[in-house]
């Protein structure tokens, strides 16, 4: 992302949604990026949404990707799960970084 | 002999007086008469007053301090308005209950013009208008701001919100020649709750305002200030008993239910932290002193939401007498009714009591379930991680049961035993093996006005007074 011509401020692993937050609105930040390994995703992102509302950062777009469960769940409804979530955009594991860059400028004109 | 104290309680259907001996520590007489808030007030104290001198011994009645709380004429009515539903409008909410408000309607983002027209019909006591964290979103409160202001709503406005733009939201108010004060954000942060600043302005505003909208003047000409809306003097009474004084030990954590006719309230006092490892905690942190209403479960005008809630089954499983169950032959649809019609009602024969306590027993039981919290399982590569939503408060010490269907004295117990951890319902955070006591002379909410000026030996009379079930 850093070679695409973003601006990344990395907050490395155990993140608290609070500490996302708290980063977001230091760095001015368009967006929020959360890449998870070991399928805690619902419990990094479940609510997170809510508290960038009352932090003042509707606009800033939440993008989440990688290993986001365990166990078997269709990819639809892994999707599903997390937009309801109201996570912008969502991606598996295999997804490719061209894919979630084209997505970030597409959303940032 | 000592000059006594007088605690009084205007309350909807009664007006209640408890007589102390502070020097002695003793509690020295209970009364009541029907309250009479729709003509003068100060007929249902004065046959209170009077029937409090006969249970005395008929002397004079010697009085050197009075303090007297209030939930007449519909009780403190506030509404809440936050931006996110689960944060700040819930930590409005909290405010309000914990300041023994009544909650007549909750709003979360912008506030629509259908909005401010039902918030106008409901014409709150208080509107307590939060949004944004400090330094977070500024654009909601300011627009609910301006509607409020162009509305035809002449109620106070509390601003507990976004410290950046709380100024302007009053002057935006008060250029409306509305009541606005500014006090500090009940949600400063995303992961700290802030209630008291709030409930301290409400018992203000109540204390300054309310009482005079109500038509308690003549009372306080008799009795001087009423000091807070009864709830709030019950919650100071379970505070009080949970942590006690420098001088007096309290209880540790406890939990209070109150049944009543139409609500039934279940105040918690402890900080309700997990208590065991691997635990996360999500959504808004919960307030040390918690109190939460439920408008549907009461045992006389809401008996036929329990049913409904519930099912006939779940109430005539507990409907036990001295262990011997009656339920078959009871009409338990035709009671249900009749109680429904006759908030009055008081129990007369065995199947009666039956009744009561079943209806109470499931009103427990939901009450309390929705109050505490509850944890969920998932799994990990790591292994199992436990999630928990609200306080835990399965090492609670103490149950205590207060009002109505304890004061009848019939199975406290085995309602207040429906609090407790079900291990049908693991996943409720609920005490596993508290004590079990009844507030037998129904006195907390006297306690708690005692403790503002005594509150060593208010705390000492409570304990006296509570009765292990």
């Amino acid at each position: 992302m850093k070679e695409a011509g973003f601006k990344i401020v990395s907050l490395e692993i155990q993140v608290s949604q609070e500490e996302s937050i708290n980063a977001a609105i230091q760095a001015k930040a368009d967006a929020t990026s959360v890449s998870s390994l070991s399928g805690h995703a619902k419990i990094l992102v479940e609510g997170l949404k809510a508290k960038c509302v009352e932090a003042g950062l509707t606009h800033v777009g939440l993008y989440h990707g990688a290993q986001l469960i365990i166990g078997d769940m269709r990819w639809e409804d892994q999707d599903r799960l997390f937009k309801e979530m109201r996570v912008d955009r969502v991606y598996p594991h295999n997804a490719i970084p061209e894919q979630a860059i084209a997505d970030l400028k597409a959303n940032l004109k | 002999m000592t000059k006594l104290t007088l605690a009084i309680d205007f309350g909807s259907t009664y007006t209640k007086v408890v007589a102390f001996d502070l020097v002695a520590e003793q509690l020295v007489g209970v009364a009541q008469a029907v309250s009479t808030v729709d003509t003068d007030i100060t007929i249902g104290l004065r046959t209170a007053l009077e029937k409090l001198r006969m249970v005395i011994g008929g002397g004079k009645l010697d009085a050197d301090r009075i303090l007297a709380c209030s939930s007449a004429a519909g009780g403190l009515r506030i509404v809440a308005a936050g931006l996110v539903r689960q944060l700040t409008t819930k930590a409005a909410e909290e405010a309000a209950l914990g300041a023994g408000a009544k909650i007549v309607g909750t709003y979360s983002y912008g506030l629509s013009p259908e909005d401010i027209g039902r918030i106008e019909k409901t014409a709150p006591d208080i509107v307590l208008l939060t949004g944004g964290t400090d330094g977070g979103d500024d654009k909601v409160i300011l627009h609910n701001a301006v509607a409020l202001a162009a509305c035809k709503l002449s109620s106070p406005v509390v601003i507990a919100g976004n410290k950046i733009v709380a100024q302007k939201a009053q002057s935006l108010l008060r250029a409306a020649n509305k009541y606005a004060t500014v006090i500090e954000n009940v949600l400063p942060e995303l992961d700290r709750l802030n209630v008291e600043p709030a409930r301290v302005a409400i018992r203000d505003i109540f204390m300054q305002r309310i009482t005079h909208a109500k038509g308690l003047d003549k009372a306080q000409a008799l009795v001087g200030d009423i000091i807070m809306p009864t709830p709030m003097a019950v919650l100071k009474g379970a505070t009080l008993l949970a942590q006690g004084t420098g001088e007096e030990s309290g209880l540790g954590d406890l939990i209070i239910v109150d049944v009543g006719g139409a609500t039934t309230d279940v105040h918690s006092v402890g900080y309700g932290h997990p208590s065991r490892q691997g635990v996360v905690v999500k959504g808004l942190p919960e307030p040390y002193v918690k109190r939460t209403v439920e408008g549907d479960l009461g045992i006389r005008y809401n008996a036929r939401s329990i049913l409904e809630i519930t099912g006939k089954k779940q109430i005539m499983e507990k409907m036990v007498f001295s262990n011997s169950p009656l339920a078959e032959n009871i009409d338990l649809d035709a009671s249900i009714e009749y109680l429904s019609g006759h908030i009055g009602a008081i129990p007369q024969s065995e199947e009666q009591y039956s009744i009561d306590i079943g209806l109470a027993s499931v009103a427990v039981d939901i009450a309390t379930q929705r109050h505490a919290g509850k944890i969920e399982e998932m799994y990990f590569p790591t292994g199992k991680v436990w999630i928990q939503y609200g306080k835990d408060l399965t090492k609670t010490k103490c149950v205590i049961g207060t009002g109505g269907i304890f004061a009848y004295g019939q199975e406290p117990r085995s309602i207040l035993r429906t609090a407790c951890y079900n291990q049908n319902n693991p996943m409720s955070l609920r005490p596993m093996n508290p004590e079990c006591f009844v507030d037998e002379r129904y006195i907390l909410y006297a306690v708690g006005l005692l403790a503002e000026v005594a509150p060593r030996e208010a705390l000492r009379i409570m304990k006296r007074h509570l009765k292990s079930v």
